[in-house]
C-alpha cells in the first residue's frame, strides 16, 4: 500500500489496482502466471491446503516476530520522549526545591519545624506559625466542605434524575473552574461583613471552648466587630467552598459505583431512600468519601491567593480562629518572596517543599484509598 | 383515562393450541374487558408531601423574621437564614411525623438536608458568579475599559479613562504559549501511557499523579528561581506561560489519559486485524475516535490556567502599559490584574477589579460550554453532523466500489488473477475439502 490511506478518486482505485495487481504479472510471462494460477488453485482444492505456496515448495513455517516499521519506531520514540520530558519536568521541580531548600535547612536543623518567627536574616525563622495556619484552614474548609458535599453527591447520584442530573453534574465542575481569585474577591468584599455577626455570636455563646474565645493579650473578651476581621474562620470558609467541586465528584463517582443488586435488595426489603443509602451506598462509598475528603484536604493546603487576600498575615501560633490574623505556607511565599535575599528564598523554598511533601502524601494515599475502593466494588 | 384490555389481533388460540396436540403448556387467562387504571407515577411526591415542605417552609420564614425583626437581638443576613432553615426542619419534622412513622420522618428529613446542601453549594456558586457580575457591571459598559491600557491612567481618574486591554493580551499571549507547550507534550504522553505502557509508563503515570498536588504556588516558586533568577534575570509573560505550563500540564494529561482509556479496544484490535501499523492505528483510530473528549480536556485546562492567579504572581510581573513580547518585560494577565486593581482602597479602582474579575469570568463560563457543547458525549458517539458525514462518506466508498465492478465486468479490465509471484492465492473459495475423510483411511 502506498502512503495514502483513502482514495480520492475512482481513478486513484484505479491506478492502484493497474499498478499492483493486474498490469504487473501481465507483463512479465503471461502462460506461466495463468497456469500456476491453476495449479494453486487445483492443489487447494486436492490436498486442502489453501495458500499452501507455489507448486511443490514445502510451506515455510512462518516467523511470528514482528518487524516495526519506521514509522512506528518514531511513534514510539516520540510518545516515550515525551513521558520522559514531563518525568524531567516535575523532577526538575522537586529536585531543584530539594537542593536550593538544602542551604536554608542546613542553617536552621530541626529547629526550622518549631520556630515560629520568619526572618531569615535573623537567622531565626521555621514553620510552626504557618504551617499551623494552613493546617487550621484547612481543617475549617472541611468542616464546611464535608456536609455540603457529601450531600451535594447523594444530591446528584441519588435524588435527582435525567436532565437537571446532567446539567449539575456539569454545574459542579464549572465550580471547580472558578478562578481562586474571584472567590477571594467574594470573601473580601461580601463573605467578610456577613460573617462577621455570626463570628461574633459563635465567640459569645461558645467562648468557653478555647477554640471559639476571641480574647486580647491580656486575656479580656473582645467584642468589637474589628477582632473578627481577616480570620482563620473566614479563610476556612472561602476555601472550604473551593474544595467541595473536588470532594462531590470524587464521592458521586464512588456512589454511582454502587451495586444495582444490593440497592433493589434493600428496597426489596421494605427500606426508605435513606435506609437504603445508609445501608447500601454510604459504605460501598466509603472509600470515595474518605478519598475524596483527602482529596480536597490537599487542594484546601495549597490555596494561595484567596487566602493571602483574606488574612492578615501574623507570625505566631494563633488558637483562636474566629479572632484577627492567621497565616499560611503558601500565603508567606506570596508575601514575601519578593524582598527576599539568597538565603530568604532558600528558606522560602523550604517552606513550599514542606507544603508539597505534606499535600503529596495526601494526595496518594487519596489515590489510592479510591483506587482500591473502587476495586473492590467491582469485585463484589 | 380508561383502557380495557384487548388480546392481540393476530393470535389464534386454536391453531396455538393444535401445535401442542391440543394441549397447551401454558394457558393466558382471559382478559378481555377487564379494566385497566391509569399508569400511576410513582417517582412524584404527593400533594400532602408538598403541602408539608412548603407549610414548613413557610413557618421557618416566619419564626425567622420574628425573631430577627421584634423579639430577639439578632442580626445579619446569614444568622437569619441559619434560623430559618433550622426552624424549617424543625416544623417539616413535625408535619411529616403527623402521618408517618419514625423511619419516613427520618427518611424525609434525610432528603430535604440533602437537597439543601446542594441548593445551598449551587446557590453560593450562582452567587459568586452573579455577584462578581454585577459588582463589574459599574466598569463593564465602558468601551475604553477594553480598548485602553492603565498607562496614563491614576488610581482617582474617573472609569471613563483607562482599561485592561494589555491584561487581555497578556493572558492570551500566556496561554498560547502555555497551550502550545501543554497540547502536544500532554498528549503525547497520555498516548504513551495508554498506548505503549509498560513499567516506564506507569511510572510516568505516578509522577503526574503526583504532580497534581504541586500547590501553585510551589510551581510559582520553582520558575522564579529556576528560570528568572537563573536565566532570564527579569520577570516575563514567558516565565508565567511556564508556569502555567507547569499547573496544566498534569490536568490535560489525566482528563486526556482518561479519555483514551475509554476508546473501546475493539476498535484498535480492528485497526491492528486489517494490518494497520501501531502508529496508524492511533492516529486514525484512537485520537480521532476520542476527539471530543481530548478537546474537552484541553478546554477545561484552559479554564483552569487562564484563572491561575498564585504562579503568575510570582513571574509575570505588574504593568500597567501593553507588552507584546513575551520574552522581555513584565507582562500582566487579568487574574493578577484583578489582584493589583483590589488592593487599592480607591472605589474606582476596586470597580476596576471586578469588572475585569467578570471578564474573566466570562472567559471562563464561554471556555466551560464550548467544552460541553464539544465533548457532551462519549467517545465514538456521533453528533447528527458527523453521522450524515460518515454516511456519505460510506455512499462514496459503495458508488466507488460498484462502479469498479462494473468497468471489470464490462471488460475494460482484466479480471484480477489468482497468484502473483511466489504468494499465491486459492482462485475458488477455500471451499471445505470433501476428499479429506478418505485420505485419512
Amino acid at each position: 500500500m502506498t502512503e495514502r490511506d483513502t482514495f480520492q478518486t475512482i481513478d486513484d482505485v484505479l491506478l492502484e489496482y493497474e499498478r499492483t495487481e493486474v498490469i504487473a504479472p501481465l507483463e512479465g510471462d503471461d502462460g506461466r502466471t495463468r497456469e500456476r494460477a491453476a495449479g494453486a488453485g487445483g492443489a487447494g482444492g486436492a490436498e486442502g491446503t489453501p495458500g499452501g505456496g507455489a507448486g511443490d515448495e514445502a510451506p515455510r513455517p512462518r516467523s511470528l516476530v514482528s518487524r516495526q516499521v519506521l514509522s512506528d519506531r518514531v511513534f514510539t520514540s516520540v510518545s516515550f520522549a515525551a513521558g520522559g520530558i514531563t518525568v524531567a519536568i516535575m523532577l526538575a521541580v522537586g529536585l531543584f526545591l530539594s537542593i536550593r531548600a538544602g542551604s536554608a535547612l542546613q542553617v536552621a536543623g530541626i529547629s526550622f519545624l518549631f520556630e515560629q518567627e520568619w526572618s531569615p536574616e535573623t537567622q531565626t525563622f521555621g514553620i510552626a506559625a504557618v504551617l499551623f495556619g494552613t493546617v487550621t484552614i484547612a481543617v475549617i474548609a472541611l468542616c464546611v466542605g464535608f456536609p455540603l458535599a457529601l450531600g451535594t453527591a447523594l444530591l446528584l447520584s441519588e435524588v435527582v434524575r435525567g436532565r437537571l442530573r446532567s446539567f449539575l453534574v456539569s454545574l459542579v465542575d464549572l465550580m471547580a473552574a472558578v478562578p481562586s481569585i474571584v472567590f477571594g474577591l467574594w470573601g473580601v468584599f461580601f463573605l467578610q461583613a456577613a460573617i462577621i455577626p455570626v463570628a461574633e455570636w459563635i465567640s459569645h455563646y461558645f467562648g468557653w471552648i478555647p477554640v471559639f474565645a476571641v480574647t486580647g493579650d491580656d486575656g479580656q473578651v473582645l467584642t468589637e466587630a474589628s477582632a473578627f476581621t481577616s480570620s482563620a474562620f473566614i479563610a476556612g470558609i472561602v476555601v472550604g467552598f473551593m474544595v467541595v467541586p473536588t470532594q462531590a465528584s470524587v464521592m458521586r463517582e464512588a456512589f454511582s459505583q454502587a451495586p444495582i443488586g444490593e440497592r433493589e435488595g434493600a428496597f426489596a426489603l421494605g427500606a426508605t431512600r435513606w435506609g437504603m443509602i445508609r445501608t447500601v451506598v454510604l459504605p460501598f462509598g466509603r472509600g470515595g468519601i474518605i478519598g475524596g475528603t483527602m482529596l480536597g484536604l490537599g487542594r484546601a493546603l495549597g490555596e494561595t491567593i484567596a487566602v493571602y487576600m483574606i488574612i492578615s498575615p501574623l507570625f505566631a501560633i494563633n488558637w483562636q480562629v474566629l479572632k484577627t490574623g492567621t497565616n499560611s505556607v503558601s500565603a508567606l511565599i506570596a508575601l514575601r518572596y519578593g524582598e527576599a535575599s539568597e538565603f530568604g528564598l532558600s528558606a522560602l523554598m523550604a517552606a513550599g517543599l514542606v507544603l508539597f511533601l505534606i499535600t503529596l502524601v495526601i494526595n496518594f494515599t487519596a489515590s489510592s484509598i479510591v483506587a482500591r475502593s473502587r476495586s473492590g466494588a467491582e469485585s463484589t | 383515562m380508561t383502557t380495557t384490555y384487548e388480546p392481540a389481533a393476530d393470535f389464534d388460540e386454536v391453531e396455538y393450541e393444535a401445535e401442542f396436540d391440543g394441549v397447551a403448556p401454558t394457558t393466558i387467562p382471559d382478559r378481555s374487558g377487564e379494566e385497566i387504571g391509569p399508569r400511576r407515577t410513582v417517582r412524584t411526591s404527593t400533594l400532602d408531601e408538598r403541602f408539608n415542605v412548603l407549610g414548613a417552609l413557610a413557618g421557618g420564614l416566619a419564626i425567622a423574621t420574628l425573631l430577627f425583626g421584634w423579639i430577639g437581638p439578632l442580626t445579619g443576613v446569614i444568622g437569619w437564614i441559619v434560623v430559618a432553615f433550622l426552624a424549617f426542619i424543625g416544623l417539616y419534622m413535625l408535619l411529616v411525623s403527623l402521618r408517618s412513622d419514625f423511619q419516613e420522618v427520618k427518611d424525609r428529613v434525610a432528603t430535604v438536608l440533602i437537597v439543601s446542601a446542594g441548593v445551598l453549594l449551587f446557590g453560593a456558586l450562582v452567587f459568586i458568579v452573579v455577584y462578581t457580575l454585577i459588582r463589574g457591571a459599574e466598569a463593564l459598559p465602558y468601551p475604553n475599559f477594553f480598548t485602553q491600557t492603565m498607562e496614563l491612567t491614576g488610581p482617582l481618574d474617573p472609569l471613563s479613562s483607562g482599561g485592561i486591554l494589555h491584561a487581555i493580551v497578556g493572558t492570551l499571549i500566556q496561554i498560547a504559549i502555555a497551550l502550545a507547550i501543554t497540547i502536544p507534550l500532554g498528549i503525547a504522553t497520555a498516548v504513551f501511557l495508554n498506548e505503549v505502557g509498560g513499567r516506564f509508563a506507569r511510572f510516568v503515570r505516578t509522577i503526574a499523579d503526583a504532580m497534581t498536588a504541586l500547590p501553585s504556588i510551589v510551581a510559582g516558586l520553582f520558575v522564579y528561581a529556576a528560570i528568572i533568577q537563573l536565566v532570564t534575570h527579569q520577570r516575563s509573560g514567558f516565565a508565567a506561560a511556564l508556569a502555567i505550563t507547569v499547573m496544566m500540564l498534569p490536568i490535560v494529561i489525566r482528563a486526556s489519559d482518561v479519555v483514551l482509556r475509554l476508546v473501546p479496544a475493539n476498535l484498535r484490535e480492528a485497526s491492528y486485524a486489517l494490518g494497520t501499523s501501531r502508529w496508524r492505528t492511533v492516529w486514525h483510530v484512537v485520537l480521532p475516535t476520542a476527539r471530543s473528549g481530548l478537546v474537552t480536556a484541553v478546554i477545561l485546562g484552559t479554564a483552569r490556567g487562564i484563572g491561575e492567579t498564585s504562579p503568575v504572581l510570582l513571574t509575570s510581573g505588574i504593568t500597567a502599559v501593553m507588552n507584546v513580547n513575551p520574552f522581555s518585560g513584565p507582562m500582566i494577565s487579568l487574574p493578577l490584574q484583578v489582584f493589583d486593581f483590589v488592593r487599592s482602597p480607591e472605589p474606582n479602582m476596586i470597580a476596576r477589579g471586578f469588572g475585569t474579575a467578570a471578564v474573566l469570568i466570562l472567559l471562563v463560563l464561554g471556555l466551560f460550554i464550548v467544552a460541553r457543547l464539544i465533548g457532551g458525549r462519549g467517545p465514538g458517539q456521533q453528533s447528527d453532523r458527523q453521522r450524515r458525514a460518515a454516511k456519505a462518506e460510506s455512499m462514496r466508498d459503495l458508488q466507488r466500489i460498484t462502479v469498479l465492478g462494473d468497468r471489470v465486468a464490462a471488460g475494460a479490465y482484466p479480471p484480477r488473477p489468482a497468484a502473483t509471484g511466489d504468494y499465491a492465492e486459492p482462485a475458488t473459495p477455500p471451499t471445505r475439502p470433501t476428499s479429506e475423510p478418505e485420505d485419512q483411511k
